[in-house]
């Protein structure tokens, strides 16, 4: 029957809590369906085929924020936006992240101007920013893979 | 009094966003009393493509009228590029229509030209279509796959986008960027072709024609497809016209209208290839034309491939006061010092005059109105976006259809936020 059958006594596997949590959080985490400009273009050549996000299993997309755990902000954030942006990251059950992708939405990138907030973190907390006008897909996995790296290393208690 | 109370209720939920009062004459005067049903879609909804906002104006499910409302991606690149001298600005223009930058730098380039009055080389013409059919090529391959996840074909993207990355692999050969890639500039392309580029290209055209055939096998005679599209989102002519929409969703309606004929740039009049048309003006004509428009591309792209390989010569113009000299020309020439450095920190003069010029964008009328003041920045731009114009036509195609249409009308014209609001 399952495992065992297969690859014999496998005996017992230690770890702690923490650690398995972590792991189910990393190997699940599903992303809101949101994109604001160039950069949800080159979200979704990472979603498609060459680059596969499915991988670190990210293929689900959930267009309601209630059902999502990773908030990529894809582009530039406009004044008129960012209110909705932020009801977006409020409705979004804990534990969440952010990833901020492109320069935009970094820091505002080219448009030093009127009509872009300088940066997605002047209204929502950002835990990995990637840089890129837009980033290549590779640069946004890299990204993903940045943020698996401290989910790792998060305590259950940061979100109790 | 049930009805005042409903209208009470409905008053409550949108009280975040002002009183029905607000929309009184925007939408129908049963909406004010409850009788139909105000819908808010977007700005965060998945088939709006983008951060459109409609508020639709719903009698039970059938659409009575809809209210775009744009602006989420409004970013200032007008005002912005009064403040940058003409070559400098042109990055800009790549994030507006970021689904076919090419067309963006194309229709600002081709402005600065006629301002002012430079010439571009047979080779960097040549160049320059390629680019603006394979943007077209990437531009529609979004769009498929867009339009066919909107309408329930999931699998379409998958396809679509696996043709897409090569010819991004193409742009970034050229460029060094996949996307935004400011390779067409006033006067010519930034640079000559790599020596990968032609086999490339040419496995491209080679592949291309037969994975054309596999989107259709997936979608055009398909009875799910064909039910979702065939009748739906009907534009006739005259109300496309009056309209003022360009491209694909004008050549839906059977009007036979298409810059690369009617007022050809970049040498498209020496090439030989046809503008589909099509009858009904609905979604499936609008999808069919798209798919067509890909062959056609593929006939530009093969004569324009065989010409790259017989014409040689410079690909960017050689007046030295509009265009900066080659890279390799700095180490020997004194002028050529001086030029790069007044080109790459003044800029240029160009005269106090005001011209207009259009291209055929992916979508449609791309048009760039341009305002010299004499000096070395501009003092308007402006540019006439196709997905603006289509979004404003948006009420009129979908009224009388209904709620689950609407994504298939909003995909079918393919709209761009970042080209409606810049």
């Amino acid at each position: 029957m399952g495992v065992s059958s297969k690859l014999g006594n496998l005996g017992v596997v230690t770890t702690t809590v923490e650690q398995a949590v972590n792991w189910a959080r990393t190997g699940a985490m599903w992303p809101l369906l949101f994109g604001l400009a160039c950069c949800a273009i080159e979200y979704m050549s990472s979603q498609a085929s060459s680059y596969d996000l499915s991988r670190f299993g990210m293929e689900l997309n959930r267009a309601t924020p209630r059902q999502a755990d990773l908030l990529i902000v894809s582009g530039r954030l406009t004044r008129k936006m960012a209110p909705v942006v932020r009801q977006l990251y409020d409705q979004m059950a804990e534990p969440k992240w952010v990833i901020s992708m492109g320069d935009c939405a970094s820091c505002g990138g080219v448009y030093n101007n009127y009509a872009i907030v300088q940066g997605v973190d002047e209204i929502i907390p950002v835990d990995v920013y990637i840089a890129g006008c837009p980033p290549r897909p590779e640069q946004l996995l890299h990204g993903i893979l940045t943020l698996h790296e401290k989910v790792k290393s998060e305590r259950v208690t940061d979100w109790a | 009094m049930a009805i005042a109370a409903q209208a009470q209720s409905i008053e409550e939920q949108r009280k975040w966003e002002g009183s029905l009062d607000e929309l009184r004459g925007l939408v129908s005067e049963r909406a004010m009393t409850g009788e139909t049903m105000l819908l808010n879609m977007g700005p965060h909804h998945p088939s709006t493509h983008g951060v459109l906002r409609l508020l639709l104006e719903l009698d039970g499910e059938e659409i009575v009228t809809c209210l775009p409302d744009i602006g989420f991606l409004h970013t200032g690149i007008e005002k912005s590029l009064e403040d940058k001298s003409y070559e400098k600005a042109l990055p800009l223009t790549d994030r507006m229509d970021y689904l076919s930058p090419m067309s963006n730098n194309m229709a600002y380039s081709c402005a600065v030209e006629k301002l002012l009055d430079l010439d571009v080389p047979e080779r960097g013409q040549i160049i320059r279509v390629i680019c603006l059919e394979l943007a077209r090529c990437a531009s529609h391959l979004v769009w498929l796959g867009t339009h066919a996840i909107d309408m329930g074909a999931m699998s379409v993207l998958l396809y679509a986008f696996r043709e897409r990355e090569r010819v991004l692999g193409m742009f970034e050969m050229l460029s060094g960027q996949r996307m935004m890639s400011s390779y067409i500039r006033p006067g010519g392309v930034w640079r000559d072709v790599p020596a990968e580029f032609l086999p490339t290209i040419k496995q491209f055209l080679n592949d291309f024609p037969a994975k054309v055939d596999d989107y259709e096998a997936l979608l055009t005679q398909n009875p799910i497809w064909k039910d979702r599209a065939q009748g739906v989102g009907v534009v006739e002519p005259d109300v496309a016209l009056a309209h003022g929409m360009t491209g694909p969703a004008l050549r839906g309606s059977g009007v036979n209208w298409d810059l690369r004929k009617a007022q050809p740039y970049s040498g498209y009049e020496t090439y030989d290839f046809n503008v589909p048309l099509g009858e009904h003006g609905d979604v499936y004509d609008r999808y069919l034309i798209r798919i067509q428009e890909f062959r056609e591309s593929m006939k530009i792209l093969n004569q324009a491939v065989a010409r790259l390989e017989t014409v040689q010569g410079p690909y960017r113009s050689e007046n030295r006061k509009y265009v900066p000299p080659l890279r390799s020309e700095l180490g020997q020439s004194m002028e050529a010092v001086i030029h790069h450095f007044k080109l790459w920190t003044y800029g240029y003069d160009a005269p106090d005059d005001e011209i207009y010029s259009a291209i055929e964008s992916p979508r449609g009328e791309i048009g760039c109105y341009l305002h010299g003041t004499g000096a070395n920045k501009p003092r308007r731009v402006h540019f006439k976006t196709p997905s603006f114009i289509h979004i404003s036509a948006l009420p009129v195609m979908s009224s009388g259809y209904l709620l689950a249409d609407m994504v298939a009308i909003i995909g079918s014209v393919d709209i761009v936020l970042g080209d409606c609001d810049r």
